[in-house]
């Protein structure tokens, strides 16, 4: 079977759209709370039978659900690899729950609903991992929103709660409220103004932590941090969402300082290495992921500090997330290797940036 | 560390031996231990948070083997530690004591006050899942040989049926 993400109200990535606040700088903000369903082993140690009855139990519950109307559900033991790789690719599911890692293959009853921006894995490390994502910094509204799904799902679930330790989840480093809040930003200029191994170890002193573009375990390409809370017990949720807004904030503070700095005391070197992942962008006939990812970043920068205009972080938003392979494979038709890929990206990357090329410089 | 055998791979292994009275150190790769036929991964704890796990119950005095197995879902302290992850929720009571510690020093807490919870009532489920938990429960006992809770389970069972 085939999937069709047209069918998902705006692909599933309207948080790519550039709406919310700070989205020069704030790429993204995600809740992401795990849950379990009582009376069953963790997906890990649950059976195929315990996996496809904890998925039963929460698409009854989903079906009733307000803030899940008009979901789609992804029988993700149901499609093939190619399509879980382009649900992994728009942020939609995990890597582990898509089965992507050859040494663990996608375990039946592993699905996901997506609605508009809120969505829930089933049987991932935890029987639930509701998500909430939205564009730009908006911690409040995105919390908001997956509290409330929260709600109605654990009305009709009867989720495994422990009156001392809070919700339960397989890894006792989520065991507490269970939520992940985080927030996913561009540093570039803390990044050249090397002033962010001090920013990252303050915040692992607050109790917060950083990964890469993909969550736990991925490296950080092209500058983008995602920033969350590292505890989950012992402090509210409320308490936790306060404070990572409160360094958020300061995190945004400090590159908009090293952006100026930049400005002020590198102004023509900044200015030519800009305009060259620019022209590198524009014209190459080839980009590895990595690649492309850098010079978007410089092209992300430029645009921040209006270098150049007539370029919308939308597009940027868009790029990374359509120039990697199973997006450029889903657009070729075929599936492609490395070398075909890499000339795809580039074909792609210059068609994008050359369809707003109107103003430039 | 390199490894002293291939002076190649970054050392892994870190041998402390006694050989005629002498102590000598030696820190090998894993491929060269393998070779040696040292021992790597006999017992230790393959996940960092059952590392973890490991050092609380040492100082705490909680011996790993005494807790035995959960009652559900029948994981042990050892699963844990090999996995870092836990069993089913139950986990959370049967190894109350280890785990209390445990988060204690991963949240700096042990007490969740975060917003709290109340399942929905039991007749509010629907009486068929409630009936296939119970012979999940009872497929589990009777598999580890707890067959006073398999009696008890099925006797639960006939009086949803009737």
């Amino acid at each position: 079977m085939t999937i069709d993400l047209s069918l998902l109200p705006d692909g599933g990535v309207s948080w790519l759209d550039a709406s919310g606040a700070n989205s020069d700088i704030v790429l993204s903000t995600r809740i992401r709370l795990a849950r379990n369903v009582d009376g069953f082993a963790f997906t890990s140690r649950a059976r195929e039978g315990e996996r496809l009855r904890v998925l039963a139990q929460v698409r009854e519950a989903a079906g009733a659900s307000e803030s899940l109307a008009g979901a789609f559900l992804f029988r993700l033991d149901e499609i093939q690899a190619q399509d879980r790789m382009l649900l992994h690719e728009r942020h939609l599911v995990s890597k582990e729950l898509a089965g992507l890692d050859a040494n663990h293959p996608v375990k039946a009853g592993s699905a996901v609903f997506l609605g508009d921006g809120l969505g829930v894995m089933i049987n991932e490390e935890d029987h639930l991992r509701l998500q909430s994502i939205r564009s730009g910094f908006a911690l409040g509204e995105a919390y908001e929103r997956a509290a409330a799904l929260d709600r109605e799902l654990g009305s009709r679930v009867p989720y495994a709660y422990h009156q001392e330790f809070g919700y339960l989840t397989a890894c006792p480093t989520n065991t507490g409220t269970g939520m992940r809040a985080s927030v996913l930003i561009h540093l570039p200029g803390l990044v050249l103004t090397k002033e962010i191994q001090r920013v990252l170890t303050g915040l692992q002193q607050m109790g917060l932590t950083y990964r890469g573009l993909y969550g736990e375990g991925s490296e950080v390409v092209g500058n983008f941090f995602q920033i969350s809370n590292q505890t989950t017990l012992g402090r509210s949720e409320d308490e936790l969402i306060e404070q990572l807004v409160h360094v958020v904030r300061r995190v945004i503070e400090k590159e908009e300082e090293a952006r100026k700095v930049l400005q002020r005391d590198a102004g023509y070197i900044i200015e030519d290495k800009l305009w060259r992942a620019y022209g590198t962008l524009r014209f190459a006939r080839s980009l590895t992921f990595d690649e492309a990812m850098n010079y978007l970043s410089g092209v992300r920068l430029a645009v921040g500090l209006k270098l150049i205009s007539g370029l919308s972080v939308y597009t940027l938003n868009k790029l990374l997330v359509f120039s990697q392979p199973a997006h450029l494979s889903y657009v070729e038709g075929r599936m492609l290797n490395e070398s075909e890929a890499a000339q795809a990206r580039a074909r792609y990357v210059r068609d994008a940036l050359a369809s707003e090329a109107g103003s430039n410089g | 560390m390199i490894c002293d055998s291939c002076k190649e791979r970054d050392a892994v292994v870190h041998l402390t031996q006694i050989v005629d009275n002498a102590v000598t150190k030696l820190d090998l790769c894993e491929k060269c231990a393998a070779e040696k036929g040292v021992e790597t991964s006999g017992g230790l704890p393959a996940h960092p948070l059952g590392q973890f796990l490991a050092d609380v119950q040492q100082q705490t005095s909680i011996p790993a083997g005494e807790i035995g197995r959960c009652t559900f879902c029948g994981a042990s302290m050892k699963d844990f530690r090999a996995s870092g992850r836990l069993g089913c929720p139950r986990c959370y009571t049967t190894f109350e004591g280890s785990l209390r510690e445990l988060l204690r020093r991963v949240h700096g807490h042990s007490r969740h006050v975060g917003r709290s919870y109340d399942a929905p009532e039991p007749v509010r489920r629907e009486q068929d899942s409630i009936r296939g938990e119970l012979r999940e429960r009872l497929r589990r006992a009777v598999e580890s040989e707890q067959f006073e809770l398999a009696a008890e389970l099925r006797d639960k069972i006939r009086v949803l049926d009737q």
